[in-house]
Protein backbone atom coordinates (compact mmCIF):
# COMPACT_ATOMS: atom_id res chain seq x y z
CA UNK A 1 0.00 0.00 0.00
CA UNK A 2 1.57 3.63 -1.06
CA UNK A 3 1.57 6.07 1.48
CA UNK A 4 1.95 10.11 0.53
CA UNK A 5 2.90 13.14 1.81
CA UNK A 6 -0.25 15.56 0.69
CA UNK A 7 0.87 18.76 2.74
CA UNK A 8 3.67 20.25 4.19
CA UNK A 9 4.33 22.94 6.98
CA UNK A 10 7.09 24.93 8.48
CA UNK A 11 8.23 27.85 10.49
CA UNK A 12 11.47 29.65 10.18
CA UNK A 13 14.31 28.29 12.41
CA UNK A 14 15.15 30.84 14.89
CA UNK A 15 15.28 32.15 18.67
CA UNK A 16 11.09 31.94 18.94
CA UNK A 17 11.21 33.67 22.56
CA UNK A 18 7.09 34.62 21.67
CA UNK A 19 5.78 31.05 20.85
CA UNK A 20 5.94 27.85 23.37
CA UNK A 21 5.90 24.80 22.32
CA UNK A 22 2.31 24.16 21.43
CA UNK A 23 2.17 27.38 19.92
CA UNK A 24 5.30 26.27 17.49
CA UNK A 25 3.18 23.02 16.74
CA UNK A 26 0.31 24.39 15.95
CA UNK A 27 2.02 26.72 13.26
CA UNK A 28 3.34 24.07 11.79
CA UNK A 29 -0.26 22.34 11.73
CA UNK A 30 -1.87 24.77 10.53
CA UNK A 31 0.33 25.27 7.34
CA UNK A 32 0.28 21.59 6.46
CA UNK A 33 -3.26 21.30 6.39
CA UNK A 34 -3.36 24.57 4.22
CA UNK A 35 -0.92 23.27 1.88
CA UNK A 36 -2.99 19.82 1.76
CA UNK A 37 -6.03 22.00 0.81
CA UNK A 38 -7.74 19.29 3.20
CA UNK A 39 -10.08 19.38 5.77
CA UNK A 40 -8.59 19.36 9.52
CA UNK A 41 -11.36 17.38 10.51
CA UNK A 42 -10.39 14.42 8.59
CA UNK A 43 -7.21 13.88 10.29
CA UNK A 44 -7.69 10.33 12.17
CA UNK A 45 -3.93 10.51 14.45
CA UNK A 46 -1.57 12.63 14.96
CA UNK A 47 2.28 11.83 15.74
CA UNK A 48 4.24 14.40 17.88
CA UNK A 49 8.38 14.17 17.47
CA UNK A 50 9.90 15.86 20.31
CA UNK A 51 13.06 14.80 22.76
CA UNK A 52 13.40 17.76 25.32
CA UNK A 53 9.75 19.26 26.65
CA UNK A 54 10.17 17.02 29.26
CA UNK A 55 13.53 17.40 30.65
CA UNK A 56 13.24 21.48 29.78
CA UNK A 57 10.08 22.30 30.14
CA UNK A 58 8.63 19.50 32.56
CA UNK A 59 5.89 18.75 30.14
CA UNK A 60 5.28 15.16 28.95
CA UNK A 61 1.78 14.04 27.51
CA UNK A 62 2.29 15.78 24.48
CA UNK A 63 -0.04 13.80 21.76
CA UNK A 64 -3.18 14.80 24.06
CA UNK A 65 -1.40 18.16 24.27
CA UNK A 66 -1.08 19.66 20.59
CA UNK A 67 -4.31 17.15 19.87
CA UNK A 68 -6.27 19.96 21.78
CA UNK A 69 -4.70 23.15 21.22
CA UNK A 70 -4.41 22.05 17.61
CA UNK A 71 -8.39 21.69 17.81
CA UNK A 72 -8.02 18.14 16.41
CA UNK A 73 -9.46 16.18 20.13
CA UNK A 74 -10.59 13.37 20.03
CA UNK A 75 -8.75 11.69 17.65
CA UNK A 76 -5.75 9.38 18.65
CA UNK A 77 -2.14 10.93 19.36
CA UNK A 78 0.93 10.01 20.55
CA UNK A 79 4.04 11.30 21.28
CA UNK A 80 7.37 9.57 19.97
CA UNK A 81 11.19 9.98 21.67
CA UNK A 82 14.45 9.03 19.97
CA UNK A 83 16.38 11.78 20.66
CA UNK A 84 17.01 14.21 17.64
CA UNK A 85 15.47 11.28 15.72
CA UNK A 86 12.07 11.88 17.32
CA UNK A 87 10.74 13.50 14.26
CA UNK A 88 11.93 11.46 11.74
CA UNK A 89 10.46 8.36 13.97
CA UNK A 90 7.17 10.18 14.21
CA UNK A 91 7.39 10.13 10.42
CA UNK A 92 7.99 6.44 10.11
CA UNK A 93 5.15 5.48 12.81
CA UNK A 94 2.45 7.54 10.89
CA UNK A 95 3.54 5.68 7.83
CA UNK A 96 3.48 2.14 9.55
CA UNK A 97 -0.09 2.91 10.82
CA UNK A 98 -1.23 4.15 7.30
CA UNK A 99 0.26 0.75 5.50
CA UNK A 100 -1.11 -1.33 8.66
CA UNK A 101 -4.53 -0.11 7.13
CA UNK A 102 -5.68 0.59 10.59
CA UNK A 103 -6.18 4.84 9.65
CA UNK A 104 -5.62 6.46 6.33
CA UNK A 105 -4.87 10.36 7.33
CA UNK A 106 -2.31 11.27 9.54
CA UNK A 107 -0.73 14.13 10.84
CA UNK A 108 3.01 14.33 11.60
CA UNK A 109 4.41 17.07 13.85
CA UNK A 110 7.78 17.52 14.95
CA UNK A 111 8.39 20.38 17.52
CA UNK A 112 11.05 21.72 19.74
CA UNK A 113 11.51 24.62 21.81
CA UNK A 114 15.50 24.40 23.74
CA UNK A 115 15.94 28.50 24.13
CA UNK A 116 13.86 29.05 27.31
CA UNK A 117 16.61 27.61 28.70
CA UNK A 118 20.75 28.69 29.71
CA UNK A 119 23.03 26.89 27.64
CA UNK A 120 24.38 24.58 30.28
CA UNK A 121 20.66 23.44 31.14
CA UNK A 122 20.22 22.61 27.08
CA UNK A 123 23.40 20.94 27.11
CA UNK A 124 22.36 18.65 29.84
CA UNK A 125 19.01 18.08 27.96
CA UNK A 126 20.86 16.95 24.90
CA UNK A 127 23.59 14.90 26.63
CA UNK A 128 20.18 12.53 26.87
CA UNK A 129 20.64 11.27 23.84
CA UNK A 130 23.81 9.43 25.57
CA UNK A 131 24.50 7.03 28.30
CA UNK A 132 23.62 9.32 31.32
CA UNK A 133 25.35 7.44 33.98
CA UNK A 134 28.64 6.46 32.21
CA UNK A 135 29.17 9.29 30.03
CA UNK A 136 27.12 12.44 31.38
CA UNK A 137 28.07 11.77 34.92
CA UNK A 138 31.32 12.41 33.88
CA UNK A 139 30.72 15.73 32.70
CA UNK A 140 30.51 14.58 28.82
CA UNK A 141 28.37 16.80 26.59
CA UNK A 142 26.97 15.76 23.14
CA UNK A 143 29.55 17.93 21.19
CA UNK A 144 32.06 16.40 23.47
CA UNK A 145 31.55 12.99 21.82
CA UNK A 146 31.14 14.09 18.31
CA UNK A 147 34.64 15.83 18.95
CA UNK A 148 36.16 12.73 20.04
CA UNK A 149 34.94 11.19 16.96
CA UNK A 150 36.22 13.93 14.81
CA UNK A 151 39.38 13.94 16.26
CA UNK A 152 39.93 10.12 16.25
CA UNK A 153 38.57 10.24 12.38
CA UNK A 154 41.10 13.39 11.73
CA UNK A 155 44.13 10.85 13.25
CA UNK A 156 43.30 7.71 11.32
CA UNK A 157 41.99 9.17 7.64
CA UNK A 158 44.33 12.30 7.35
CA UNK A 159 41.38 14.46 7.63
CA UNK A 160 42.40 18.24 8.31
CA UNK A 161 39.87 20.59 9.97
CA UNK A 162 39.96 22.83 6.76
CA UNK A 163 38.63 19.20 4.67
CA UNK A 164 35.64 19.04 7.12
CA UNK A 165 35.19 22.57 7.17
CA UNK A 166 33.52 22.20 3.69
CA UNK A 167 29.93 20.89 4.97
CA UNK A 168 28.66 24.43 6.78
CA UNK A 169 30.28 26.21 4.39
CA UNK A 170 28.08 23.99 2.16
CA UNK A 171 25.16 24.49 4.17
CA UNK A 172 25.33 27.52 4.64
CA UNK A 173 25.40 29.13 1.33
CA UNK A 174 21.99 26.42 0.46
CA UNK A 175 20.87 28.64 3.60
CA UNK A 176 21.38 31.93 1.68
CA UNK A 177 18.15 31.10 -0.31
CA UNK A 178 16.09 29.25 2.27
CA UNK A 179 13.35 31.87 4.16
CA UNK A 180 12.92 29.38 7.18
CA UNK A 181 16.50 29.00 7.81
CA UNK A 182 18.19 30.24 11.04
CA UNK A 183 21.86 31.26 9.53
CA UNK A 184 21.47 32.83 6.00
CA UNK A 185 24.51 33.56 5.37
CA UNK A 186 27.87 32.59 3.67
CA UNK A 187 30.81 31.68 5.79
CA UNK A 188 34.12 30.05 4.73
CA UNK A 189 36.70 27.41 5.51
CA UNK A 190 38.75 30.21 7.31
CA UNK A 191 35.79 30.88 9.67
CA UNK A 192 35.27 27.96 9.87
CA UNK A 193 38.48 26.72 11.76
CA UNK A 194 39.33 29.78 13.21
CA UNK A 195 35.88 30.35 15.15
CA UNK A 196 36.50 29.76 19.17
CA UNK A 197 36.26 25.74 19.90
CA UNK A 198 33.39 24.21 21.57
CA UNK A 199 34.60 20.82 22.16
CA UNK A 200 38.09 20.96 20.48
CA UNK A 201 38.50 20.35 17.05
CA UNK A 202 34.69 21.16 17.01
CA UNK A 203 34.36 25.21 16.44
CA UNK A 204 31.17 26.73 16.94
CA UNK A 205 30.61 26.61 13.10
CA UNK A 206 31.01 23.05 12.86
CA UNK A 207 27.70 22.35 15.14
CA UNK A 208 23.82 23.13 14.78
CA UNK A 209 22.94 25.43 16.73
CA UNK A 210 20.39 25.61 19.92
CA UNK A 211 17.22 26.91 18.68
CA UNK A 212 13.33 26.58 18.12
CA UNK A 213 11.19 24.65 15.44
CA UNK A 214 8.31 23.26 14.31
CA UNK A 215 7.54 21.21 11.11
CA UNK A 216 4.62 19.16 9.92
CA UNK A 217 3.53 16.91 7.40
CA UNK A 218 0.46 15.31 6.10
CA UNK A 219 0.23 11.46 5.38
CA UNK A 220 -2.26 9.96 3.33
CA UNK A 221 -3.27 6.01 1.59
CA UNK A 222 -4.37 6.37 -1.67
CA UNK A 223 -8.06 5.83 -0.83
CA UNK A 224 -8.17 9.35 1.52
CA UNK A 225 -6.05 10.94 -0.91
CA UNK A 226 -9.56 10.66 -3.30
CA UNK A 227 -11.94 10.73 -0.59
CA UNK A 228 -10.23 14.21 0.80
CA UNK A 229 -10.01 15.13 -2.46
CA UNK A 230 -6.16 15.94 -2.52
CA UNK A 231 -4.86 16.86 -5.83
CA UNK A 232 -2.08 13.54 -6.98
CA UNK A 233 -0.05 16.18 -8.72
CA UNK A 234 0.66 17.70 -5.26
CA UNK A 235 1.75 14.63 -3.24
CA UNK A 236 4.94 12.75 -3.15
CA UNK A 237 5.09 8.95 -2.28
CA UNK A 238 7.01 7.71 0.52
CA UNK A 239 8.61 5.18 -1.39
CA UNK A 240 10.44 3.54 1.97
CA UNK A 241 10.93 3.73 5.79
CA UNK A 242 13.35 2.15 7.61
CA UNK A 243 14.94 2.40 10.90
CA UNK A 244 18.04 0.66 12.37
CA UNK A 245 19.85 0.92 16.37
CA UNK A 246 23.06 0.73 17.31
CA UNK A 247 25.08 1.42 20.90
CA UNK A 248 23.64 4.81 22.38
CA UNK A 249 27.96 5.52 23.47
CA UNK A 250 30.48 5.37 20.98
CA UNK A 251 32.92 3.70 23.79
CA UNK A 252 30.11 -0.01 23.28
CA UNK A 253 31.11 -0.03 19.14
CA UNK A 254 33.76 -2.05 17.86
CA UNK A 255 34.91 0.58 15.09
CA UNK A 256 33.47 3.59 16.49
CA UNK A 257 34.19 5.59 13.03
CA UNK A 258 31.73 3.36 11.12
CA UNK A 259 27.96 4.12 11.41
CA UNK A 260 26.59 0.57 11.20
CA UNK A 261 23.08 1.61 11.74
CA UNK A 262 23.45 4.43 9.35
CA UNK A 263 24.43 1.71 6.74
CA UNK A 264 21.94 -1.02 7.80
CA UNK A 265 18.76 1.79 7.52
CA UNK A 266 20.43 3.29 4.38
CA UNK A 267 20.62 -0.58 2.96
CA UNK A 268 16.97 -1.38 3.52
CA UNK A 269 15.82 1.70 2.57
CA UNK A 270 17.24 1.73 -0.79
CA UNK A 271 16.19 -1.90 -0.73
CA UNK A 272 12.87 -1.76 0.07
CA UNK A 273 12.06 1.73 -2.49
CA UNK A 274 14.13 -0.72 -5.03
CA UNK A 275 16.71 2.30 -5.12
CA UNK A 276 20.45 2.60 -5.27
CA UNK A 277 22.65 4.79 -3.64
CA UNK A 278 23.25 6.20 -7.57
CA UNK A 279 19.58 6.61 -8.02
CA UNK A 280 18.98 9.38 -4.80
CA UNK A 281 18.95 12.65 -6.78
CA UNK A 282 19.15 14.91 -3.38
CA UNK A 283 20.14 13.62 0.45
CA UNK A 284 19.19 15.77 3.31
CA UNK A 285 21.72 14.26 5.61
CA UNK A 286 22.63 14.89 9.46
CA UNK A 287 25.15 17.59 9.32
CA UNK A 288 24.62 17.89 13.12
CA UNK A 289 28.21 18.09 13.38
CA UNK A 290 31.22 18.34 10.26
CA UNK A 291 32.40 14.94 10.69
CA UNK A 292 29.04 13.39 10.69
CA UNK A 293 28.72 14.72 7.18
CA UNK A 294 31.64 13.18 5.95
CA UNK A 295 30.73 9.61 7.91
CA UNK A 296 26.93 9.95 6.59
CA UNK A 297 27.90 9.73 3.10
CA UNK A 298 30.53 7.00 4.09
CA UNK A 299 27.97 4.61 5.38
CA UNK A 300 25.06 5.32 2.71
CA UNK A 301 27.27 3.80 0.11
CA UNK A 302 28.25 7.80 -1.68
CA UNK A 303 32.28 7.38 -0.63
CA UNK A 304 34.78 4.98 0.79
CA UNK A 305 35.17 5.02 4.27
CA UNK A 306 37.41 8.02 5.54
CA UNK A 307 36.89 9.40 1.83
CA UNK A 308 33.62 11.65 2.68
CA UNK A 309 35.56 14.73 2.31
CA UNK A 310 36.46 13.97 -0.99
CA UNK A 311 32.84 14.78 -2.33
CA UNK A 312 32.90 17.88 -0.98
CA UNK A 313 36.80 19.04 -2.37
CA UNK A 314 35.17 18.09 -5.98
CA UNK A 315 31.90 20.01 -5.31
CA UNK A 316 29.86 16.75 -5.80
CA UNK A 317 27.89 17.97 -2.19
CA UNK A 318 27.01 21.25 -4.09
CA UNK A 319 22.85 21.94 -5.18
CA UNK A 320 24.35 21.01 -8.98
CA UNK A 321 27.02 18.57 -7.81
CA UNK A 322 26.35 14.53 -8.08
CA UNK A 323 25.23 14.28 -4.53
CA UNK A 324 23.67 17.76 -3.68
CA UNK A 325 23.46 17.40 0.24
CA UNK A 326 21.84 19.70 2.90
CA UNK A 327 19.88 21.47 0.00
CA UNK A 328 18.24 24.13 2.35
CA UNK A 329 20.82 24.83 4.74
CA UNK A 330 20.82 21.39 6.73
CA UNK A 331 20.79 20.96 10.60
CA UNK A 332 24.19 23.71 10.60
CA UNK A 333 21.97 26.20 8.92
CA UNK A 334 18.74 25.72 8.62
CA UNK A 335 19.03 24.84 12.27
CA UNK A 336 18.40 21.59 14.38
CA UNK A 337 15.48 21.90 16.72
CA UNK A 338 16.20 18.38 17.46
CA UNK A 339 12.82 16.74 17.40
CA UNK A 340 11.88 18.48 14.63
CA UNK A 341 14.76 18.30 12.93
CA UNK A 342 13.44 14.88 11.14
CA UNK A 343 10.27 16.40 9.74
CA UNK A 344 12.11 19.41 8.32
CA UNK A 345 14.26 17.20 6.58
CA UNK A 346 11.76 15.06 4.44
CA UNK A 347 9.78 18.76 4.53
CA UNK A 348 12.03 20.00 2.36
CA UNK A 349 12.77 17.06 0.29
CA UNK A 350 9.24 17.17 -0.92
CA UNK A 351 9.57 21.02 -1.54
CA UNK A 352 12.47 19.94 -3.77
CA UNK A 353 10.63 17.16 -5.03
CA UNK A 354 7.38 19.42 -6.12
CA UNK A 355 10.09 21.98 -7.81
CA UNK A 356 9.13 24.83 -5.37
CA UNK A 357 12.31 26.43 -3.80
CA UNK A 358 13.74 28.60 -6.92
CA UNK A 359 17.76 28.83 -6.80
CA UNK A 360 17.84 26.15 -4.81
CA UNK A 361 16.65 23.84 -7.40
CA UNK A 362 17.93 20.20 -7.92
CA UNK A 363 17.29 19.90 -11.26
CA UNK A 364 15.08 17.12 -12.17
CA UNK A 365 14.70 15.64 -8.67
CA UNK A 366 12.74 12.66 -8.92
CA UNK A 367 14.32 10.91 -5.72
CA UNK A 368 15.33 12.26 -2.39
CA UNK A 369 16.70 11.01 0.58
CA UNK A 370 16.27 11.77 3.84
CA UNK A 371 18.24 10.51 7.22
CA UNK A 372 17.85 11.78 10.83
CA UNK A 373 20.39 10.44 13.77
CA UNK A 374 19.05 10.48 17.38
CA UNK A 375 22.66 10.68 19.44
CA UNK A 376 26.04 9.41 17.57
CA UNK A 377 23.83 7.21 15.21
CA UNK A 378 22.36 5.34 17.86
CA UNK A 379 19.15 5.33 16.00
CA UNK A 380 18.97 6.22 12.17
CA UNK A 381 15.76 6.75 10.30
CA UNK A 382 15.72 6.60 6.42
CA UNK A 383 12.80 8.25 3.93
CA UNK A 384 13.13 7.71 0.39
CA UNK A 385 10.36 9.97 -1.62
CA UNK A 386 9.31 9.84 -5.31
CA UNK A 387 7.96 12.35 -7.05
CA UNK A 388 4.38 11.46 -8.10
CA UNK B 1 19.93 13.32 44.83
CA UNK B 2 19.35 10.28 43.54
CA UNK B 3 21.51 8.41 45.77
CA UNK B 4 20.10 4.95 45.03
CA UNK B 5 21.17 5.66 41.74
CA UNK B 6 24.68 6.41 42.20
CA UNK B 7 25.19 3.77 44.83
CA UNK B 8 24.45 0.66 42.46
CA UNK B 9 27.15 2.06 40.37
CA UNK B 10 29.93 2.14 42.96
CA UNK B 11 31.55 -1.40 42.15
CA UNK B 12 32.04 0.27 38.25
CA UNK B 13 33.06 3.50 39.55
CA UNK B 14 35.40 2.49 42.18
CA UNK B 15 36.88 -0.60 40.93
CA UNK B 16 36.32 -0.61 36.96
CA UNK B 17 34.23 -3.49 37.30
CA UNK B 18 32.98 -5.02 33.95
CA UNK B 19 31.53 -8.82 32.43
CA UNK B 20 33.24 -11.37 30.91
CA UNK B 21 31.18 -13.33 28.68
CA UNK B 22 31.59 -17.00 29.79
CA UNK B 23 30.78 -18.49 26.51
CA UNK B 24 32.91 -16.33 23.80
CA UNK B 25 35.03 -14.44 26.61
CA UNK B 26 34.16 -11.08 25.37
CA UNK B 27 35.09 -8.81 27.75
CA UNK B 28 32.38 -5.29 28.63
CA UNK B 29 32.52 -2.17 30.25
CA UNK B 30 30.07 -0.93 31.13
CA UNK B 31 28.45 -4.57 32.67
CA UNK B 32 26.26 -6.57 30.07
CA UNK B 33 23.74 -8.82 31.06
CA UNK B 34 23.73 -9.95 27.82
CA UNK B 35 26.69 -10.00 25.66
CA UNK B 36 26.48 -7.94 22.88
CA UNK B 37 29.06 -10.24 20.67
CA UNK B 38 27.26 -13.67 20.92
CA UNK B 39 23.77 -12.81 22.69
CA UNK B 40 24.91 -15.17 25.49
CA UNK B 41 23.48 -14.57 29.01
CA UNK B 42 25.98 -16.49 30.55
CA UNK B 43 28.36 -14.12 32.42
CA UNK B 44 30.54 -12.94 35.20
CA UNK B 45 31.76 -9.71 36.78
CA UNK B 46 35.13 -9.02 36.33
CA UNK B 47 37.13 -6.40 37.96
CA UNK B 48 39.31 -4.64 34.69
CA UNK B 49 43.06 -3.53 34.97
CA UNK B 50 43.24 -0.22 35.37
CA UNK B 51 45.11 0.90 32.90
CA UNK B 52 45.07 1.77 28.99
CA UNK B 53 45.35 4.08 26.22
CA UNK B 54 44.42 7.20 24.94
CA UNK B 55 41.64 6.20 21.41
CA UNK B 56 40.36 9.92 21.24
CA UNK B 57 40.39 13.02 23.72
CA UNK B 58 38.65 16.79 23.77
CA UNK B 59 38.70 20.26 25.74
CA UNK B 60 35.12 20.63 27.14
CA UNK B 61 34.84 24.37 27.68
CA UNK B 62 30.74 24.95 27.11
CA UNK B 63 29.98 22.50 29.96
CA UNK B 64 26.50 21.49 30.80
CA UNK B 65 24.86 22.51 34.21
CA UNK B 66 27.11 20.98 37.35
CA UNK B 67 30.15 21.06 35.49
CA UNK B 68 30.67 24.79 34.92
CA UNK B 69 32.88 25.24 37.98
CA UNK B 70 35.15 22.58 36.74
CA UNK B 71 35.69 23.76 32.49
CA UNK B 72 37.23 23.35 30.63
CA UNK B 73 38.49 19.98 31.42
CA UNK B 74 39.84 17.32 28.79
CA UNK B 75 37.55 13.78 28.60
CA UNK B 76 38.36 11.12 26.71
CA UNK B 77 37.82 7.69 25.21
CA UNK B 78 40.49 4.85 26.74
CA UNK B 79 40.95 1.93 25.01
CA UNK B 80 41.44 -0.44 28.48
CA UNK B 81 44.50 -3.40 28.96
CA UNK B 82 41.28 -5.48 28.76
CA UNK B 83 39.86 -4.51 25.56
CA UNK B 84 36.81 -2.35 25.93
CA UNK B 85 36.64 1.49 25.38
CA UNK B 86 35.29 3.95 28.29
CA UNK B 87 34.78 7.33 28.49
CA UNK B 88 36.49 9.62 31.02
CA UNK B 89 38.00 12.37 32.47
CA UNK B 90 41.33 12.95 31.84
CA UNK B 91 43.45 14.43 35.16
CA UNK B 92 46.61 15.56 36.27
CA UNK B 93 47.75 16.87 32.78
CA UNK B 94 48.30 19.30 30.65
CA UNK B 95 45.27 19.49 27.90
CA UNK B 96 48.24 20.44 25.39
CA UNK B 97 50.43 17.73 26.43
CA UNK B 98 47.55 14.99 25.48
CA UNK B 99 48.42 12.63 22.26
CA UNK B 100 46.49 9.56 21.00
CA UNK B 101 48.02 6.97 21.99
CA UNK B 102 48.80 8.15 25.79
CA UNK B 103 49.42 5.53 28.37
CA UNK B 104 47.09 6.15 31.24
CA UNK B 105 45.75 4.84 34.73
CA UNK B 106 42.86 5.33 36.50
CA UNK B 107 42.58 7.30 39.72
CA UNK B 108 39.41 7.83 42.16
CA UNK B 109 38.11 11.29 41.98
CA UNK B 110 35.40 13.48 42.38
CA UNK B 111 32.63 14.05 39.29
CA UNK B 112 30.31 16.00 40.76
CA UNK B 113 28.55 17.82 43.55
CA UNK B 114 24.68 17.91 43.95
CA UNK B 115 24.75 21.14 45.29
CA UNK B 116 26.71 22.95 48.28
CA UNK B 117 24.89 20.45 50.47
CA UNK B 118 24.30 17.54 48.70
CA UNK B 119 25.84 13.99 47.51
CA UNK B 120 29.37 14.44 46.04
CA UNK B 121 29.31 11.73 43.44
CA UNK B 122 33.41 9.94 43.51
CA UNK B 123 34.53 7.65 40.22
CA UNK B 124 37.32 6.72 37.83
CA UNK B 125 39.32 9.55 35.99
CA UNK B 126 42.32 8.82 34.23
CA UNK B 127 45.60 10.51 33.96
CA UNK B 128 49.17 9.88 32.56
CA UNK B 129 51.01 6.12 33.59
CA UNK B 130 54.07 8.68 35.02
CA UNK B 131 52.27 11.23 37.06
CA UNK B 132 52.14 11.24 40.92
CA UNK B 133 49.06 11.48 42.79
CA UNK B 134 48.43 15.53 43.58
CA UNK B 135 45.74 15.63 45.82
Amino acid sequence: MSVYIAGIGQTAVSEHWDLSLRDLALDAIVRAVKDAEMDKKRIEALYVGNMLAGELAQQEHLGALIADHAGLLPIEATHIESACASGAEALRMAYLHIRSGEIGCAMVVGVEQMTDVLTPRATVGLAGATDADYEVTHGFSFVAINALLARRYMHEYGVRHEDLALFPVNSHANAVHNPYAMYRNEIDVDRVVKAPKVCDPISTFDSGPICDGSAACVLVNEESMKELGINREHCVEIASSSCATDTLTLSARDAPLVLKAARISADNAYKRAGVEPGDIDLFELHDAFSVMSAMSLEACGFAEKGRGCELAKEGQIRIDGSIPICTMGGLKARGHPVGATGVYQVVECVEQLRGEVGRNQVKDAEIAMAQNFGGSGATVVTHILRRV
Amino acid sequence: MEISRNWRLRYQRYKLEGTKCMDCGNVSFPPRRVCPKCGSENYATKALMPTGEVYSYTLVTSPPEYFESQAPYPVAMVKLDDGPLVSTQLTDVNYDAIRIGMRVEMVTRKLRAYGKNGLIIYGYKFRPEEAKDGN
